[in-house]
């Protein structure tokens, strides 16, 4: 993987930058010593490490426009980070740039359960934007797997999804509003408390836009009411095919469940062993989970077992209680534990139309053999979001770029049979160079020409999304 | 010339020496007057793919949205965004295609609780001012390859590109509908009960104020929303009486199509702020004496005044700036709309941005010139 080629001059006006910087900063907020930066380099992409010229944590919104100003001016590269577990490389930094961490920016600004509604600063974490409207019944619906440590700042620039989203959709559909700075430092306010735009929907715009258009401070968050209760069944089945018509007749159905969740054999069989939830040794298996009361929920449970049955399933288990659901979640839950337990692994991420599941699946299989590394497939079935895991040894040469390979190829088909090559994970640098396979050159420049409209000079986190080549005279200007 | 094809569309645009009315179904008659060539979408139709199991669709733009309906509703399914029939409200004819749709973001009841048409849109063609055909997005429910153009092009009337093909999420029509409905609440009342019936655990799916009726939708299992409305009933919602079936269909078709007004004149606004702010605006307002519909717990608000001088747009504008919201002027004669700016005016950082959008995506300035403001 490429990254540009540090920019002498910037490196060699290191310390004049960051006498600058602590000149707009509070004490301690500019991190500059070599061995401090390099908690910086790299996020949850972690074959890839360079530390950066400084990192800067400012705490208010008029400190990250302070630091634009001045970036700005010196003609500074600035990557933004929220939490860095980023899977993309979305927040690896080249030794230019200054990353710009929003983590001390976590306050809970307004919450307002009359309207549904809470403004945070943007590093707040995921999870503790819940956290913060609990108790009164509420909740904030994307779930990334990583909400414990992801930030609000994160899942906006990524446009996160988790597995709930096939009922309450990604970041973007739960996105009312954000404060944010712009290459230049100047403040800007998009949307707000009330919904959708007057004009062009530029939030619509900003969500997902990896960090490259501007650095969101700040976001008002739709909250909804915490249902009574949810519960799941667990089915198995002998092939991925049967499986994947059974996600198809469901849906069909009329039914909306919260989470349809796929693993296969592989994956079933690492997660028994690391975890023991007691799975069926079979090729497919699904947790599907619906929500309501206790009657509403036997009443869905009941049509989707019926649905099911007809598939001739190996097995099935409707939940009954708490400690039956936790135990059906159990071994979905620690499945990438459990593949990281056998080896390093590489998870992908597209998307592909849900009927060619049985497709993709077996094709991703021949390649596995091909390529002489193991594949394990856990995703969400119902909007067709596959994260195929595959095994690696990071210490045996060739084996990273192998498996690099591997995963642009499985890309590849998701493009290829309809889909996408990202989901939820976002381009980074991880898929920059993939991108072509998606979209033509016409379709790549009016994305180009988008970013120069927000940051003419190409500051904001420039090295990722599009193939270097395609934007090398721009970064260079 | 009727254009069939996004090649000949494209080549429509490349040819323009002026600026161009892009028009799907037309059954729109707002913004700014536009003074330009028409160009139509209406020969491109036709539905390319619908896989029910998939709950997606993928049609050309100038499909007649009653035909996707249709085809829909054969399965089972909807567009649960609930777009308008505006026709009888604004008086114009013609049918509704489903590029008009996502062009203009058009959005009902239900999207506070499902999403705007924005939020079902999956992906787009579409061809740009100087002829470019160009793509984002696909057909696939989780997307993130790059930006989300299909955000910025819904909702964007015509003014960055003609829309040529669309794919869609659809969601299926729930197997039974309720509506919980109270009498003589006031304004704020209303907005209360619909806060409290919106905040609790029971998925409502429409919340409205509408004749002096307060609207609290429910959709689902029959036994579900039998059960939602009890618990609703027994509780933030006492002493609301149930409408079931056609009765209550027809409440939420009236709302959506924004039926009170469609026989009574005067201007008509489209107002967006946060809901328990509605009431208080339209108070604020009194001296126009406007006639005023709720929707999305008091989020929407659809107001009627007199259509004279700028229809009221200062004083609305003024109030939504201090707190926040957009205000369109749906309805208006072509001369008010001349000199009202119907939609709303974006602050001036938001403003350059837009403009600068506008630039690279239509260099010569032709596409609905005006349309949206400058
Ligand atoms: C301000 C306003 C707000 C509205 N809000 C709602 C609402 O909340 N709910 C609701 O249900 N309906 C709403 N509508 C109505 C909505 O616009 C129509 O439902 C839409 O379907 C019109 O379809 P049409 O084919 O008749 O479009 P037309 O009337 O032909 O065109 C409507 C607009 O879209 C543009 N357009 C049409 N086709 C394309 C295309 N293929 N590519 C690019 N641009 C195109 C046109 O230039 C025009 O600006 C609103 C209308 C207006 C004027
Ligand atoms: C174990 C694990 C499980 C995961 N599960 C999921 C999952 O289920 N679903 C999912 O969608 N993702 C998942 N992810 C990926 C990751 O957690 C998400 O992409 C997350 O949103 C990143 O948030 P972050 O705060 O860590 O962002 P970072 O990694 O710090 O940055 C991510 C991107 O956001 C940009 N950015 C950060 N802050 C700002 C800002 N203030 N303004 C503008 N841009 C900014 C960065 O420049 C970068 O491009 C998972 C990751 C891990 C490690």
């Amino acid at each position: 993987m490429q990254m540009p080629t540090p920019d002498a001059a910037i490196l060699a006006r290191k310390d004049q930058i960051v006498k600058r910087l602590q000149s707009v900063l509070p004490d301690g907020a500019v991190v500059h010593d070599p061995i401090q930066t390099r908690v910086y380099e790299c996020d949850a992409l972690t074959a890839y490490k360079c530390p950066p010229l400084c990192a800067v944590l400012p705490a208010t919104t008029a400190e990250v426009s302070a630091v634009m100003r001045v970036c700005h001016e010196e003609g500074v590269p600035v990557v933004p980070r929220g939490a860095g577990t980023s899977l993309a490389g979305g927040a690896l930094p080249t030794a230019d740039s200054v990353i710009l961490g929003v983590a001390r920016l976590n306050d809970v600004l307004e919450t307002d359960y009359a309207n549904r509604m809470i403004r945070v600063q943007s590093g707040r974490t995921n999870l503790s934007v819940t956290g913060a409207v609990e108790e009164e019944g509420f909740f904030y619906a994307p779930d990334p797997s990583s909400q414990l440590a992801c930030a609000i700042a994160g899942n906006i620039a990524m446009n996160s999804g988790g597995a709930h989203c096939l009922k309450y959709g990604v970041t973007t559909n739960n996105l009312m509003g954000v404060t944010m700075v712009m290459a230049d430092g100047e403040v800007v306010e998009v949307g707000g408390a009330h919904l959708d735009s007057g004009g062009l929907d530029l939030l619509g715009l900003i969500c997902g836009s990896e960090g490259q258009l501007g650095v969101v401070t700040e976001a008002t968050l739709r909250i909804l009411a915490k249902p009574e209760g949810a519960r799941p069944v667990l089915v198995g089945f002998d092939s991925n095919e049967v499986a994947g018509a059974c996600v198809s007749d469901i849906i069909k159905s009329g039914i909306l469940p919260v989470a349809i969740e796929f693993m296969d054999r592989p994956c079933i069989r690492a997660t028994e062993a690391f975890a023991g939830a007691g799975y069926p040794d079979c090729e497919a298996l699904l947790i599907i989970e619906v929500e309501g009361s206790d009657a509403e929920i036997d009443d869905q449970l009941a049509r989707i077992v019926k649905i099911a049955r007809a598939h001739n399933p190996v097995e099935l288990r409707e939940s009954t209680s708490a400690e039956e659901s936790a135990k059906i979640w159990l071994g979905r839950k620690s499945a990438f534990g459990a593949m990281g337990q056998i080896n390093d692994y590489m998870c992908l991420d597209g998307t592909i139309p849900v009927s060619e599941l049985p497709l993709v699946l077996r094709r991703i299989g021949e390649m596995s053999k091909e390529y002489g590394l193991d594949v394990g497939n856990v995703f969400h079935a119902g909007d067709g979001n596959m994260h195929p895991l595959i095994l690696f040894d990071a210490n045996k040469p060739g084996d990273l770029e192998k498996c690099e390979a591997f995963g642009a190829d499985i890309l590849k088909l998701c493009v290829e049979v309809g889909g996408c090559l990202t989901g939820e994970h976002g381009v980074g640098v991880e898929k920059r160079d993939l991108m072509v396979s998606q979209y033509n050159q016409t379709d790549l420049e009016i994305q180009l020409a988008v970013k120069d409209v927000f940051d003419p000079a190409w500051l904001l986190n420039p090295a990722k999304v599009f193939p270097l080549a395609s934007t090398e005279t721009r970064r260079a200007s | 010339m009727t254009l069939t094809t996004e090649a000949d569309l494209a080549e429509a645009i490349v040819a323009a020496n002026g600026p161009l009315r892009v028009q799907g179904g037309g059954t729109r008659d707002i913004g700014a007057p536009v003074d330009g060539a028409e160009l139509s979408t209406r020969g491109l139709t036709g539905v390319t793919l619908y896989e029910p199991g998939a709950l997606t669709l993928v049609a050309r733009a100038g499909t007649p949205l009653s035909e996707i309906e249709t085809l829909l509703a054969a399965e089972g399914q909807r567009l649960a965004f609930e777009p308008g029939d505006m026709r009888a409200l604004l008086g114009t004819k013609g049918a509704s295609t489903i590029g008009g749709v996502i062009a203009t973001n058009a959005s009902g009841p239900r999207r506070i609780q499902v999403g705007a048409a924005r939020d079902f849109c999956l992906g787009v063609r579409f061809v740009d001012g100087q002829g470019q055909v160009l793509k984002n997005g696909g057909r696939v429910m989780k997307n993130v390859t790059g930006y989300d153009l299909v955000k910025l092009m819904t909702g964007s009337w015509g003014t960055l590109g003609v829309l040529t093909e669309v794919s869609l999420k659809v969601l299926a029509i729930p197997e039974t509908e309720a509506t919980l409905v109270c009498e003589g609440q006031s304004a704020e009342t209303a907005v209360t009960s619909m806060a409290a019936a919106l905040g609790s655990p029971f998925d409502v799916t429409g919340a409205a104020q509408m004749n002096g009726q307060t609207m609290i939708r429910l959709e689902g299992l029959e036994q579900s929303v039998a059960y939602r409305a009890k618990a609703l009933q027994d509780g933030v919602l006492n002493g609301f009486d149930v409408v079931e079936g056609a009765a209550s269909a027809a409440l939420w078709s009236d709302l959506r199509d924004v039926t009170p007004f469609a026989g009574k004149d005067g201007a008509v606004w489209r107002i967006s702020v946060k809901p328990s702010d509605g009431p208080a605006l339209v108070r604020e307002l009194g001296t126009m004496s406007p006639d005023a519909i709720y929707d999305w717990g008091g989020g929407l608000v659809w107001l009627r005044v007199a259509d004279e001088g700028d229809a009221g747009a200062q004083m609305i504008r003024d109030d939504l700036s201090h707190i926040g919201g957009h205000a369109t002027l749906i309805r208006a004669s072509a001369a008010t709309r001349a000199s009202v700016p119907v939609f709303h005016p974006e602050p001036a950082p938001i403003a350059a941005l837009t403009q600068g959008l506008r630039a690279k995506f239509d260099p010569r300035g032709i596409l609905n010139p005006g349309l949206m403001g400058a």
